[in-house]
Formats: structure tokens, sequence, C-alpha cells
């Protein structure tokens, strides 16, 4: 494969959450520690999956690259400006190169706004169209995303789940972004829906070269739709691969029971299927435990997990795992 | 083994301002001892409220049942008042929630909640309640029950929450168990774990459990027979390989065909299902996936089809077309 070019660079990204005692005179007592330490690479046109469980901290990953929420330290290199950096009017226009999906399509459009509005919102702000251009561009953009360009002038309340939906994705498509983040986008609708909602960010990605950080807890689906895949628990990576890699030979002890954990539409596969149950639940991330974070639901822990963090390393080429047994694993 | 529950002609409207929502238009099915039925379809399909209707927890006002019967045991549960009711609900047909995090009281403890429906239908002392409830947490794979009985729903997460209300659901050793979407808050993992411990004290206790999901992957390993419901209707029934073998309608398959598979090697385009779900303001008089159907021929715009065995295997479905020829039924 030729050398891809990289449009994200995220290098050792750690995001703590202070957690505040006190009325007025408020100190803190501790942090959550949502995101620690996370690299990782986005190439152009291609789609990152994004998984883990609630309260790994793959949102907080995807709005940490935006700067919804700034970072604690590590860098976020954006085409070779870190966005970390950036301030005021700058870190304003960088944002339109950037844009996100959100997951709840109730509670991301203002109410109040007819859909018209809610597309120009963006065009208004950055100034890129005004006039009647901008009121060609948002039928342009309704169309793109499959809607009635004459449904311009009705309300949110309007649509059904998979039409605002679709809203959402005009409207992040609206300042003609280079990265989009995607942030569950489709775990609020239900299954004949999402399928139309994915199979519709495809074809934009296709026509218009779009690359998507992609996060989701729905597995099956984050194969579908990924290049690659990065797992996360409790704030790390623990995996990252090429999606075919990381389905069929998964190293990592917690992908291999996340991936087994996942229910087959097949009874005939049901019947044989051996799965690996984790006992216990997600530690808090207030106080995660020391060394390795999965240590302690791992089959496999030894006394070196608890003394030292793995790195995430490569075994196989574009495999990377952070595990201490990495190599043991990667054999069988 | 016989049939412990008989349901036949359930209909259930929702009076709005909008005009009457018809949200369950005659559903007829049967359980038998010891089975596991799941009811599969979309949000707003009926599947909740067919099963609420049959324990009367609908609210009335807006909604009533207002046809049908459900045999068990040889009592219309439909015709019971509030307090007959009573006697069987929580006792001998139980509920486990989708919500672990709405469905507890959170000043009461849960030793307390989890005894309760077995003080109230036993008619013994807390002792005796809590004695019982603590066997049943540890049945649940509650670690350490003796104490956290006296603990608070928040103190636990949403998983453990979730085994509580299987340990109350099972309390008074109903002969079926509702479990409405118990998984659809948790994570994979953790629904994992349920699944294996419903799997595993449906062995041990031996009750029929109805299993509601819109979820086609959890009710491959886990049901017998699956009803597929749509518009209110059950739309296609059969026993759970025929069903993903051979479905037969064409809403199952495109169901089917737009969930991504975890062993396919190459890629392939999910097909969607094109369209809404219907409203239900009216109740139809022909196919209700008529408007979104590929295979759609006059006769759906004109007649509902009822359930039909086409399979063999007692495998019924509800359409007039062939998938396979994409005709006409002769």
């Amino acid at each position: 494969m030729a050398e891809r070019e990289v449009l994200l660079h995220v290098e050792n990204l750690v995001k703590h959450f202070p957690i505040k005692k006190g009325v007025i005179f408020q100190r803190s007592v501790g942090a959550v520690h949502a995101v620690d330490d996370v690299s990782f690479d986005i190439f152009r046109g291609e789609t990152l999956g994004l998984v883990g469980e609630s309260g790994c901290g793959k949102s907080t990953t995807g709005r940490t690259i935006l700067q919804l929420h700034r970072p604690t330290s590590g860098k976020i290199i954006f085409e070779g400006e870190n966005l970390a950096e950036l301030k005021g009017e700058k870190l304003r226009r960088k944002r339109r190169d950037i844009q996100m999906i959100f997951q709840d399509p109730y509670a991301s459009l203002n109410p109040r706004m007819t859909v018209g509005k809610i597309i120009a919102e963006p065009m208004e702000i950055h100034k890129t169209f005004s006039g009647a251009a901008k009121e060609r561009r948002v039928q342009e953009l309704l169309s793109l995303v499959g809607l009635n360009p004459a449904f311009v002038n009705r309300y949110p309340h309007e649509f059904s789940g998979g039409q605002r939906q679709r809203i959402g994705v005009a409207r992040a498509l609206a300042l003609e972004p280079k990265l989009i983040v995607c942030d569950e986008p489709i775990s609020a609708l239900d299954v004949s829906i999402q399928a139309q909602v994915v199979n519709l960010l495809e074809d934009l990605q296709k026509e218009l070269n779009l690359t998507y950080l992609f996060i989701a807890h729905d597995l099956s689906m984050v194969r579908h739709i990924s290049d690659r895949i990065a797992v996360m628990y409790l704030g790390i990576i623990v995996e990252l691969a090429d999606r075919n890699m990381l389905y069929q030979n998964p190293i990592h002890p917690y992908s291999q029971a996340l991936l087994s954990a996942v229910p087959f539409p097949d009874p005939f596969i049901e019947e044989t299927r051996e799965r690996i149950i984790l006992e216990g639940d997600v530690p808090s991330p207030i106080n995660p435990p020391s060394g390795c974070r999965f240590r302690t639901r791992c089959r496999y822990a030894e006394d070196i997990c608890a003394a030292e963090r793995p790195a995430l390393s490569e075994v196989a080429p574009g495999h990377f795992c952070a595990c201490h047994f990495r190599d043991r694993f990667a054999r069988k | 083994m016989g049939d412990i529950l008989q349901v036949k002609g359930l209909e259930t409207q929702f009076r709005t301002r909008n005009g009457t929502i018809h949200a369950v238009n005659g559903v007829s099915f049967a359980i038998r001892e010891g089975e596991t039925l799941g009811i599969v379809g979309e949000s707003g399909c009926g599947k909740t409220v067919s099963m609420m209707s049959l324990l009367g927890l609908i609210p009335t006002p807006p909604g009533k049942v207002v046809a049908g019967e459900a045999l068990f045991e040889g009592v219309d549960l439909l015709k019971l008042n509030n307090d007959q009711m009573r006697k069987y609900r929580g006792s001998k047909i139980s509920v486990v929630f989708q919500d672990p995090m709405t469905s507890f009281n959170p000043v009461l403890t849960i030793g307390r909640q989890t005894a309760e429906p077995f003080m109230i239908h036993n008619n013994c002392s807390k002792a005796e309640a809590y004695e019982r409830a603590i066997k049943y947490l540890e049945l649940v794979g509650i670690p350490n029950a003796k104490d956290r009985i006296h603990e608070y729903p928040h103190q636990f997460s949403g998983g453990m929450r979730q085994r509580v209300m299987i340990a109350m659901g099972l309390i008074c050793e109903p002969k079926i168990l509702i479990a409405d979407e118990p998984t659809t808050a948790l994570d994979v993992t953790i629904q994992a774990q349920i699944v294996e411990l419903v799997k595993r004290l449906r062995d041990e206790l031996g009750m029929a459990i109805i299993w509601i999901t819109h979820d086609l992957g959890i009710i491959a390993g886990l049901a017998d027979r699956v009803n597929v419901m749509y518009g209110g209707y059950i739309i296609e029934t059969a026993p759970v390989k025929s069903l993903y073998a051979n479905p037969q309608h064409p809403y199952t398959i495109g169901l089917l065909g737009s969930l991504p598979r975890m062993d396919e090697l190459s890629y392939r385009r999910l097909t969607s299902i094109d369209g809404l779900p219907p409203t239900l303001l009216e109740k139809p008089t022909y196919c209700p996936f008529e408007p979104r159907c590929p295979h759609a021929v006059a006769r759906c715009r004109s007649e509902n089809p009822t359930l039909v065995n086409r399979e063999g295997d007692e495998h019924y479905v509800a359409c007039w077309v062939d998938p396979k020829t994409g005709k006409e039924y002769k």
C-alpha cells in the first residue's frame, strides 16, 4: 500500500475532569481519568472506528479532538497545526474543517429553529455563503442527505428520528469539513433506519472524500463501516488494528471478551459458540487500577500486570496491542 | 407440553388528542410450559403494549384493551379487576423492566424491594421474606448478598441492578417471566452476563420466558420460538432456526439484511428498508407493511393477510406474496 497521508495525529492525549468539593472555596479532591494517554493517527479518506463500553472515554476523545473539552495534556495535530494550542479566532477557523454528528437526534437540534435555519447557521457563523447562495446551498445539502428540499421551513419535531439524523448530517456537511467525528450517530435509531443512515454516511464519504472518526458501542456496525478500529477500555486504547485483523484475531484479552459477547443473528452459530464472560464491572475511572487497566477482570493477569503499564506496541504490521503477554496471544 | 398462556385477538388502543392510536390490532399467540418465546420488533410495533395489556398495566385512560382474551390456568386475565389481577401479577406472572435505573424506588433498600413481592403474596413474616430475598439475590449472582440487602439502588451498578430486578421477578417462582428489553440499557459484556444468567435460571427453575427485544442477535441464541411484530400485528411466527434460516415475510427478510454480520469477510452494502413505520392512527384495512414493501402487489392494498402456515413446521407468515418468486401465492 502506498504511504497514506496522516490527517489527524493524536499524541499522548490526556483528559482529566477535576472533582470539586466545597461551596465557595472549591478545591480539587480528585479527578475522573476519562482519557489517559491515548495516541493514534487518522489517515485521509479512511474511517477509524472507536469502540468500547460506556465510560471508556471514547466520546471524550472525540470531543477533545474538536476542542469542545480542552485536553489536560497532549497534542492534537490536524494538518500540521496543534489544535490544543490554538485559541480564539484561529481555533474557530480551524473548526470549519472538523465537524461533529451527535448521538441524540432529538436533543441536538434546536426545536425553535426551522431546518433551513439549522443547516444555514454554520454558514452564517463562518460567513461562507450568504443571501440567495446560502438558500441554494441549504437546498443542495437537503437533497444530498436524501431529504426533500421543500422541507426547509419545517421544524425538527415534524421529522422522525432517522430524518432528524439526516438533518444533523446536512448541518455537519454545510462547511465542507475534512474530518467528521460521528459520536454514536445511529444508536438512538431503530434497526431498519440504522441501515439507511449508515448507507448515507458511506455514500457521502465516497462522494465528498470525507474522513470519519466513528464512535460507537455496536461492534458489528463499527466493523461494517470502519477501515481500522481502536478498542478503548477505561481511558486507554488496548488494541488498534485493521478491521479484519481485529475481528479474526483479537489479541488483547479485553477485545477477545468484547467480541465474544456480541450476539450473532444466527441460531446455528449461537448454539455452538463459546462465550468469554467477564466477571464484575468496569472499575471507577476516579481511581483506576495500577499497571494494566484491565487486570482486575483479566483471566490471564499476573504480578507484572499490576506493577507495570503495558505500552501500545506493534505485534504484526498495523496491529497494535497493549498487553504484557501480547506475543503469547498473538501466536495462537 | 401444554400451553400455559393462550392469547386470542388482543386489541389495545390509546385515545390521544390527535385521534385513536391502534397500538395492538388482534394479536394471538400461545406459550408452552418452560418455553422461551422471543417477541421482536421496532419501537412502536406494539410488542410492549401487548404484554402490558395482559397484566393490566395499561394506564386507563388513555389506553384501553378493547378486545381479546388471555387464558392462564383457565382464567381470562383480561376480565379480572385490579384486586383479582394482583394475585397473578408479580407472583405467577412477573415482569423485568427495561431500565434498571428508573424501575427501583430510590429511598427503599434493595432487600426491602426484593422481598416485597414475596411478603405480599405469601403473607409471611419480614424475617422469612428477607431470608428468601437473600437466597434469590445469591442465585442471580449478587456477591455478599447478606450485607448488600441493606444498601440502596444507587449503590449498585446497572448490571447489578438488572440482576436484582430478575431476583425480584423470580422470588415468587412465577410460571411466566416477561422480560421487556432487559439488556437494552446495558453494555455488551454485561448483556452477555445477564443472558447467561437467564439461561441458567431457566434450566434450573423451569419457568417460561417471554423476551421482548428489538435485537435479532440476542433472540437467536436464547429463544425457542419467535414472534415478529409490525404495526400492531404478528406478521411472522416460527421456531427460531426456521425463522433465521428461512425468513418468509419481506419485513423479516429486510430486518435480517439490515444487520451487519461479524463473520462476513467481504464488504456488503446493508439492505435498508425504505420509508417509515406506520403511525397507527387508523386501523390498517390492508397490509401495514405495504407502503415499505418491495414485493407489494394489488391485493396487499385491499386485504390484510392473516397468519398462514406456509413453511411447515409451525412457521406461520402473514403475507400474500411468496418471497422466493416475488409473486402472489396461488
